[in-house]
């Protein structure tokens, strides 16, 4: 009688024990954190970071009912500046004093490729969606690092395939002068050589330069068939609204812009940015609950379409809670297995998945830019659906070192 | 055409339009630094207010004032702006640089450096540190005029056009007529002068208005062509710097022809091997110093 008192007293206890470890593993101090490290008021803050991609996690934040396993759920955000050292050091202040979970947006591939490094280390989650360079799951992949949305290898498959084979067959590029453009323009370029056409030469120009005029004519006199733009933003924009201003467009060349948003579609203007070909990783007005979430997000945001690097904010968020649920704990290798075992399938990403190396594989699109839409963002057509395993490298081809061979 | 000539004509006149800043702003510089013997490092950051004029003039100065619907253009921004720098030169010479004309001159290059931290942090504080796009661009100035080797847009041919008349004006202003006579010879010997009945201190104060308003001017013409931002002086300032060094501090002619010239190699450097046109200025700076050291068009002191 005794003993079995006794066993049954340290059952509870132990019960008890397991249960206070349990409810204080569960989130580590009593908040999920969730850090939006992006580019707030430089050459990306719109249509990637800025305002738009924080209202994005937060609104996803309310969907998912602002609580997760009980505890609340808080997003912070901060402007690294497009300077590796200032997103470090924000980055590592979050985690060290702010116990920050898990840190999106980076664009900037120069920042993300340093942030996720440091917060791999410190065991945290970095999901990336602005960046785009594909070693941020290729050769500098880490074990917390997840790249969500699109990559370096995944936008010239849909556009440059389009343009050679439309008889674009021979390059020029003006490549942003960092890691993101010449990533993208080395991917490019394999898919221009792989479909037998030829790149005569490039331009390095600095980040947010806002003359590109003699980089253009460069490309004008190398007699290129096309004038490919391997940056992204506003430097895009500029460099588009250059190419017009000097006569270059008219002059027979054609511009392929290798990273364009609607959000640059509308700011350049249908009317200038007409026929311009480029892929995406969604586009609102490809399906009804793409219409539906832009809908919401538009009333949530306060008027500015969502791009497709918003819609992956939100996307993410609502992935990332939804694998603490699961895991029962914000832990980050349960919650990073939890990643990887769950179909990511929703508006924004169709049967997408999550590899090992971090990178979500999911459809791309090709669009087209129209004019006389609908709507004020109804601003191009999809032309083509990219299945993912054909726009993103396979696991070997990536090249992740962690990847069991 | 010879595709090769015709890329050189066409770098070219891309060169030019970047000279036209060089001289304009190291003009205001020479100016400054003939009669006030400052060297004033402010300039860039007061180029970039110009600028920042005309785009706060254009957009949002109606909303100030209620009237949102109000839009303070180009034309009346190229008045107003530069006026409005220069009123704020004027303040910045008589209620500190003043104080310093006694001491060695590296004290007013270190306040005038002060100024343009204070200006700098001001608007990358109040607006995006990468820059805004000018809206205001005129009507009239817009679409492309063909030069035969080249598309060049209307605006910049006006820019290139305009400046040289304003370097012209100014350099004949100088040299050429009694004020400009008194005003050197103020610089010369102050005493003398006051004794012939001329408000010294005034004229200074004046004059060095006068060369920020011409920062102030350039910054306007610049707006449309570049985005408004708050560095956009930061970058510049090291260039012009180099471009008085080379014409000779202090000469005026010197500071515009070498501004043009200079903007011409730059733009034709480009041609041949790019990456080295941000240098060849600075290589250039360093070979007039060795053979040269009072500048391509200094007087010998």
């Amino acid at each position: 009688m005794k003993s079995t008192i006794c066993a049954g007293v340290s059952a509870a206890a132990l019960m008890l024990a397991a249960n206070g470890a349990l409810a204080q593993d569960a989130v580590s101090d009593g908040v999920v954190k969730i850090g939006v490290l992006g580019d707030m008021s430089g050459v990306y803050s719109t249509g990637f970071s800025g305002k738009g991609a924080v209202d994005a996690v937060k609104m996803a934040v309310r969907d998912f009912g602002g609580t997760v396993l009980g505890k609340p759920i808080e997003v912070i955000s901060a402007d690294h500046q497009n300077k590796a050292d200032v997103g470090s050091a924000t980055a590592r202040e979050w985690i060290d004093e702010q116990h920050v979970e898990m840190i999106t947006d980076l664009t900037n591939s120069a920042v993300a490729l340093a942030v996720q490094k440091l917060a791999s280390d410190k065991k945290v989650i970095t999901m990336a969606t602005g960046a785009a360079s594909s070693a941020l799951t290729g050769a500098d992949c880490t074990k917390y690092g997840i790249h969500y949305g699109y990559d370096t290898h995944a936008l010239p498959v849909g556009t440059a395939t389009a343009v050679v084979k439309n008889g674009g067959d021979s390059w020029y590029f003006i490549t942003a002068d960092y890691a993101f453009g010449h990533a993208l323009q080395d991917n490019t370029t394999k898919v221009i050589d792989s479909l037998g056409g030829k790149v005569l030469g490039s331009s390095d120009v600095p980040l947010a330069s806002t003359d590109f005029s003699s980089y253009l004519l460069q490309a004008q006199s190398s007699g290129a068939k096309v004038i490919g733009l391997a940056n992204a933003g506003q430097d895009t924009v500029n460099a588009i609204k250059q190419a017009h201003e000097f006569g270059i467009v008219d002059g027979g060349q054609q511009l392929a812009g290798m990273l364009v948003l609607i959000s640059d579609v509308k700011s350049l203007g249908t009317d200038v940015a007409k026929g311009l070909q480029f892929t995406t990783g969604w586009y609102w007005n490809g399906d009804d609950a793409s219409r539906k979430w832009k809908e919401e997000y538009e009333k949530f945001s306060g008027g500015e379409a969502p791009t497709f690097v918003h819609a992956a904010d939100y996307s993410l968020t609502m992935a990332y809670l939804n694998a603490i649920k699961a895991a029962g704990t914000d832990d980050s290798d349960k919650v990073r297995e939890q990643l990887g075992k769950m179909k990511i399938d929703d508006f924004f990403a169709k049967g997408g998945e999550i590899r090992q190396d971090g990178l979500l594989v999911h459809d791309m699109y090709l669009l087209k830019v129209k004019e006389g839409g609908t709507d004020p963002w109804d601003v191009a057509d999809v032309v083509r659906t990219i299945p993912g395993n054909e726009a993103y490298a396979s696991l070997a081809e990536g090249g992740c070192p962690l990847v069991a061979k | 055409m010879d595709p090769m000539i015709r890329l050189i004509l066409a770098q070219g006149m891309l060169g030019l339009n970047n000279g036209v800043f060089y001289a304009m702003l190291s003009l205001g510089l020479a100016v400054i630094f003939g009669l006030l013997n400052v060297v004033n490092f402010a300039h860039g950051a007061l180029y970039m207010l110009g600028a920042f004029l005309a785009l706060i003039l254009y957009s949002y100065a109606g909303a100030w004032v209620g009237l949102d619907a109000l839009h303070i253009g180009f034309w009346p921004a190229l008045i107003l702006a530069p006026l409005l720098v220069a009123c704020f030169g004027m303040l910045i010479e008589r209620f500190m640089l003043r104080r310093l004309y006694k001491l060695d001159p590296i004290y007013s290059l270190l306040l005038t450096f002060g100024v343009t931290l204070v200006l700098q942090g001001l608007f990358i504080n109040f607006f995006n540190a990468s820059g805004t796009p000018y809206p205001g661009m005129p009507e009239s100035l817009r679409g492309v005029v063909n030069l035969g080797f080249m598309m060049f847009p209307k605006y910049r041919l006006f820019v290139i056009i305009f400046s040289i008349i304003v370097c012209f004006a100014v350099w004949y202003m100088i040299e050429r007529t009694r004020i400009g006579s008194r005003l050197r010879a103020g610089t010369e010997n102050p005493e003398l002068v006051k004794a012939f009945g001329i408000n010294v201190p005034l004229m200074v104060m004046l004059t060095f208005g006068f060369g920020t308003g011409l920062a102030g001017l350039a910054g306007v013409l610049a707006a449309p062509i570049y985005s408004v931002s708050p560095l956009m002086g930061a970058n510049l300032i090291i260039v012009i710097f180099a471009v008085v060094v080379i014409g000779g501090m202090g000469s005026i002619a010197g500071a515009v022809l070498t501004g043009f010239a200079l903007g011409l190699v730059e733009g034709i450097t480009k041609v041949f091997y790019a990456p080295a046109a941000n240098t060849v200025i600075f290589l250039l700076m360093v070979i007039v110093l060795l053979v040269r050291p009072n500048g391509l068009f200094g007087r010998q002191s």
